[in-house]
């Protein structure tokens, strides 16, 4: 297939006046998405900050196709996914979620969620499910996270770590090289220790892989440190955008300065505060 | 020791129907009350079809072709116009019993002197009935349990089981979860079928009310067999034990039979031993995990600290 990305500079995805509201007509209407704009280059590895209710995560539930957008298109790498359903956009993005229950099947071993994880964008069909040397490619890429998972493949993944999930969750959604990789506050259930152990596999893996990646996150200081890219959202749109020098010359305290100016509110958020 | 061979014979026939309700409850997370209409379904057109003189083993694929066909229903219900699990089945289960007595054309279907695939193969190998409904039932269970085996370790089985475990994974994961829950009430609802067309040639009857009841035995065997084989990992030992639960039950309805206890007693005998069944498997596990925990703790004593992992 002709892949857009191979030209320098086209973007891997590219967000077009998106709009979506929860319970429209109702008076507990909510304009989660207005009128949002975004264009992701090849490579971006964007964080994504705001306030509650911001609209960050609503941003990546619609790219992922969680559930279909009221106006507006999506595309990813030239293609236009806005009225695919969500499993075949899976095909082009993988996904981290908060909550390390989410990504991994608990009940199934740790290979097999691999191996479910490999066959991403493809036909499930009657042949078996994993293959010897599938085993043996999954044991080498799980002895990277260095966590011992290799040999403890035919663990159940319930009996893991909440970091362990993660770390396991992150190689599934790289597993089979998404376009776009999402990353939905995926250290904010865990410890501060295991947080930065995850957030340095997921930079691993991005910079192996050669990923465009968006990471939702709480914590400010992780914000400016991971990505070329930094964008802060509220009520629904992108109200803050920088990349290069000027993001890596960032400061928390510029930021929250930066948040008060631009939305004329208080960052009121004591997870935001207190990271 | 008469009653002891036919409730096996009995528990191999219904150990299908607890295969197919393993399915969807166990593996699918499914509530899925469609199968008390497929069982019957499967009853009805097997009757049907052998009383307009078509070839008994025809009668239980075709039987096992409308089970899955009402697991379809059941599926697109649920999935693609949204109707809870629940409601789904039960609105399959009442659309069948009008079409089941349509097929049958009356609440109650007789073979009588109609060849079946017990009275044909009693003739071709000269066994009595008991007998060869064992070793029939027997190969059929085996042959069916090694099709599951093979099947959930496929790429769309194990999708399938993923489905019942995490919905929102495997669509992260490109997995269709529409696609595999109406894949799995199809296979789940064809068995239960099967099962309703096994039962019939054997009783040598078909009834509307055949169905009744069939969730609850299903769920007690599985109940039964999971008490029994509760620390087994491999699957096919799962199913195995599914299946002897199945026996387990269909031979304590016999010796109830059997003791001549009146029949409005054979209910509350069943309900007696999965309440058992349970019982065994919470105090079984109970018990040896407490002793699980004092070997532990013994060895950590024995080497002088405690370790933390």
């Amino acid at each position: 297939m002709y892949s857009m990305s191979e030209q320098a500079g086209v973007s891997m995805l590219s967000l077009k006046h998106v709009t979506k509201a929860f319970y429209p007509g109702t008076v507990n209407e909510k304009i989660a998405l207005n009128d949002l704009n975004l264009e992701l280059k090849a490579g971006d590895f964007v964080t994504i900050i705001g306030g509650n209710g911001a609209g960050k995560s609503t941003m990546l539930n619609a790219t992922a196709g969680v559930w279909h957008i009221d106006s507006g298109s999506i595309s990813v790498d030239g293609v236009d996914i806005t009225k695919l359903p969500e499993h075949k956009r899976a095909a082009y993005i993988g996904r981290v979620f908060q909550d390390p229950m989410t990504g991994t099947a608990a009940n199934m071993q740790i290979e097999e969620n691999l191996a479910i994880a490999a066959r991403r964008g493809k036909h499930r069909t009657l042949r078996w499910s994993i293959t010897a040397k599938e085993r043996e490619e999954f044991r080498e890429l799980l002895k990277v996270l260095e966590l011992g998972l290799e040999d403890r493949m035919t663990a159940k993944v319930g009996l893991l770590s909440g970091g362990q999930r993660q770390a396991l969750t992150l190689l599934m959604a790289t597993l089979k090289k998404p376009k776009l990789l999402l990353l939905d506050e995926h250290t904010a259930a865990l410890d501060p220790k295991t947080a930065a152990k995850v957030l340095e596999i997921s930079q691993k893996l991005i910079d192996e892989n050669h990923l465009t990646a968006m990471m939702v996150t709480h914590n400010m200081k992780d914000a400016i440190a991971y990505g070329n890219r930094l964008i802060m959202m509220h009520e629904g749109r992108v109200i803050f955008d920088v990349s290069g020098e000027e993001k890596k010359n960032l400061t928390v305290d510029a930021l929250i300065k930066k948040f008060s100016q631009t939305s004329g509110e208080e960052f009121a958020n004591d997870r935001a505060l207190l990271n | 020791m008469d009653f002891l061979l036919k409730g096996i014979s009995q528990g191999l026939i219904w150990a299908l129907l607890a295969l197919g309700v393993y399915l969807s409850f166990r593996i699918l997370d499914f509530a899925d009350m469609s199968c008390e209409g497929s069982f019957a379904l499967g009853g009805a057109i097997t009757a049907k079809l052998l009383t307009v003189g078509l070839n008994p083993v025809l009668g239980l694929l075709i039987s096992f072709c409308a089970g899955c066909l009402a697991g379809v229903v059941t599926g697109i219900l649920h999935t693609k116009l949204k109707v809870p699990a629940i409601l789904a089945g039960i609105l399959t289960m009442t659309a069948l019993f009008s079409i089941n007595l349509h097929i049958m054309g009356a609440a109650n279907l007789q073979l009588n002197s109609i060849k079946t695939l017990y009275s044909s193969l009693t003739g071709l190998f000269k066994l009595n009935k008991t007998n060869l409904s064992l070793i029939l039932g027997g190969v059929v269970c085996l042959f069916i349990m090694l099709l599951l085996y093979w099947f959930f370790g496929t790429e769309l089985g194990a999708g399938i089981r993923a489905t019942g475990i995490n919905e929102k994974m495997c669509r992260a994961q490109g997995i269709d979860t529409d696609l595999t829950k109406i894949i799995g009430l199809a296979l789940s609802n064809g068995m239960i079928a099967l099962s309703g067309a096994f039962l019939c040639q054997y009783q040598g009857y078909s009834n509307i009310t055949m169905g009744v009841g069939a969730i609850v035995i299903g769920l007690a065997s599985i109940i039964i067999g999971e008490a029994i084989f509760s620390r087994v990992k491999n699957f096919f030992l799962t199913l195995t034990g599914i299946v002897v639960g199945a026996i387990l039950y269909r031979v304590v309805v016999a010796f109830v039979l059997y003791l001549n206890m009146p029949t409005e007693d054979v209910k509350l005998m069943t309900a007696v031993v999965v309440v058992v069944a349970l019982c065994i498997s919470h105090f079984g596990t109970g018990f040896k995990k407490k002793n699980k925990q004092e070997k532990e703790l013994a060895k950590k004593k024995g080497k002088g600290d405690v370790q933390h992992v």
